[in-house]
This record gives C-alpha cells, structure tokens and sequence, in this order.
C-alpha cells in the first residue's frame, strides 16, 4: 500500500478547470468508457494532475478517457476514449 | 469564471489547520459537499490554483468558509494558514462539483467516513443538515491522528449531545485518548462493520480523504453489503495539495 499505488485523485478534481469548457456540472455526467463499456460518473474517473496537463482514467480498466491541457488562454480537450458523456442539468 | 473572494474571518481549528471565511458578493449559493478553487497570483504573474472543499452550510450571506491544513512543503497552504489577514482578497471559482453533494431533500441514513482533512465536505453536510432542520439519520466515522488534530471538535460534540440521531466514531491512528478501548491504527473492515449503519438501511454513504484511505473504506463498505451505487468518494492526495 505504498503512496505511488494511489497517487492519482478522481474526477472532483478536474471539475473546475472543466468549467471552463462545459456549462453543465461534469461530476455528476456520466461517461462510456471507449475500451471497456463501463458507465460511470465522471467524479469516480481516476485523475493523474502531476503532468502538463490532467488524463483521467477509467476506474474500471484504466483506459484513458479524457485529456485536458491548458495553455494560456487555450484550453486542448481529448474526449476519444469516452464513447458518449450524458450531461444533465441540476 | 473568477469571483473576488475578501477574508472576513479567520479562525484556528488546530496547530497546522485554519478556517478562513470568505464574503463574495456575487456568489450564487453552493450545495453541502461542493469545493471552490482558489487562485493566488504572486507579483510577477506567477499564479497557483488549489481546491478547497466548502466547510460552512449553505447560507444567504454570500459567505463560504474553507479550512486549509499547513503543508510543510506546500505552496499554497503555508500562505493560508499563516499569513493571510482579514480584508485580503483572493480569487475564487465555484461552486463546483454536482455528484459529492447532500441536499437536505434526502431523507435516507446517511454513512459519512472523513480521513483527516476529509471531514470538511462532511461538515458542511453536517451543518447543513442542522441548518435545514432535516431528521435524516446520519453517523460519522472520523479518522483522525490523535484528538488534538481533531477538527470543529467543540461543535461536533454539541451536535452529538443535541441530536440523537447524529452519532459519531472516532479512530485514531497514532495516539488515542486515555483508555480507549481501540488501540490507535488505520480503519479496518471490523471497524467499518460495527461503526457504520446496517447495510440493509440503503443509507447512502460520503467517503472523504486522502486517496489510499477513500479505497480502503469505500471497499470495507462494499464488504460490509453496501451497494457501490451507493458510495460517494472524493479524493485528494499529495499530488494536489488538496483541501
């Protein structure tokens, strides 16, 4: 159980750099995974931040579903591994 | 979007940890369990954005609290624990987050698990709770180094004492009080078992805390027959300073 087997946050924190981009709440959006069909919340995505930029992770099988990186006042988004991201209003 | 957020209260929850309470003129009103993000920027441009997870209930004055735990490497927290002064001004993001949230709608048991610095989201439940006047039964496991890093210690024990449908356990993990019947250690699955509301109540549980001990509850309540549907996780760790 050393700290590197869990060094990765969920997808609350993502969430305010992606309000940037999305309007509706993206916590409570669920997402398919593109390589193992799981649904879930996009708040239970596994988070890696210690890179350029943040890649949240598929709980399941770890596939990445989504990239976002920020330069100035340019924001870069890679939704390819999800299949579909269903957004509701709250 | 960025809002101006002006100290308006500070006060010490214990030697490293300070809630700092913020008036934002414009803020549209949060949601027990949401965060903000806060942004400092130094003199030569140079900013750094933290998450912070709202401590106070939802309220009509426009105030939030944070508290912020000193990280001794940190490069945020130092700032907030130690030198920031009613009337500072710092920008904040929110409220974010729509999934680690309690609405006083909710009328099931509710199971909250707090490691640390975990128990801030879990306090503005709880307070939000008592604000709404809501009878939801809720319990809280409260992990904690030792009853001096104890946070909103005197308020929490008050609630207990009030409502007997607010009930608490503690753990401590490195020294406990005088003869204290669990010797200090990490949660375990018999903990979990015994503190925690039976899972044939469908209570809905909120796990807060660092990301090693999220997975080491969130599966003890799935041993314990808690639906993973049913568990709500918020994670943070030493790879963002967060909270």
């Amino acid at each position: 159980m050393s700290s590197d087997t869990y060094n990765y946050l969920d997808g609350n924190a993502a969430a305010g750099e992606l309000s940037r981009v999305f309007a509706m709440d993206v916590t409570a959006a669920q997402g398919r995974c593109a390589n193992c069909g799981a649904i879930r919340r996009f708040a239970e995505a596994h988070l890696y931040i210690r890179g350029p930029g943040v890649v949240a992770r598929c709980p399941e099988c770890q596939h990445v579903l989504l990239r976002l990186a920020s330069f100035g006042e340019s924001v870069f988004l890679d939704v390819k591994g999800l299949t579909y991201l269903r957004l509701d209003a709250t | 979007m960025w809002r101006i957020g002006t100290v308006v209260a500070l006060q010490s929850e214990t030697a490293t940890a300070r809630t700092i309470r913020f008036q934002v003129p414009d803020w549209p009103g949060h949601v027990a369990g949401q965060h903000v993000d806060a942004r400092l920027t130094a003199a030569d441009g140079y900013s750094a954005v933290r998450s912070y997870s709202i401590a106070s209930a939802p309220n009509t004055n426009r105030q939030i609290d944070i508290t912020v735990e000193r990280l001794p490497d940190g490069e945020v927290s130092p700032y907030l624990t130690k030198e920031v002064m009613v009337g500072d001004q710092l920008e904040l993001r929110g409220p974010i987050g729509g999934w680690f949230v309690w609405r006083p709608e909710q009328t099931e048991p509710i199971q909250l698990i707090a490691g640390g610095s975990g128990i801030v989201p879990l306090m503005s439940m709880i307070r939000s709770r008592a604000a709404a006047g809501s009878t939801a039964p809720f319990r809280l496991l409260y992990s904690v180094r030792e009853p001096k890093a104890v946070w909103y210690s005197n308020e929490l024990q008050g609630l207990t004492e009030q409502d007997p449908s607010f009930g608490i356990t503690y753990a401590y993990t490195r020294a406990t009080p005088k003869d204290w019947p669990r010797p200090p250690g990490r949660i375990d699955a018999d903990l979990v078992a015994k503190a925690t509301w039976p899972s044939s109540l469908g209570s809905t549980c909120y796990v807060c805390g660092p990301t090693s001990f999220v997975e080491s509850a969130a599966s003890f309540l799935t041993a314990s027959g808690n639906s993973p549907d049913r568990i709500r996780t918020e994670r943070f760790g030493p790879t963002g300073d967060r909270k």
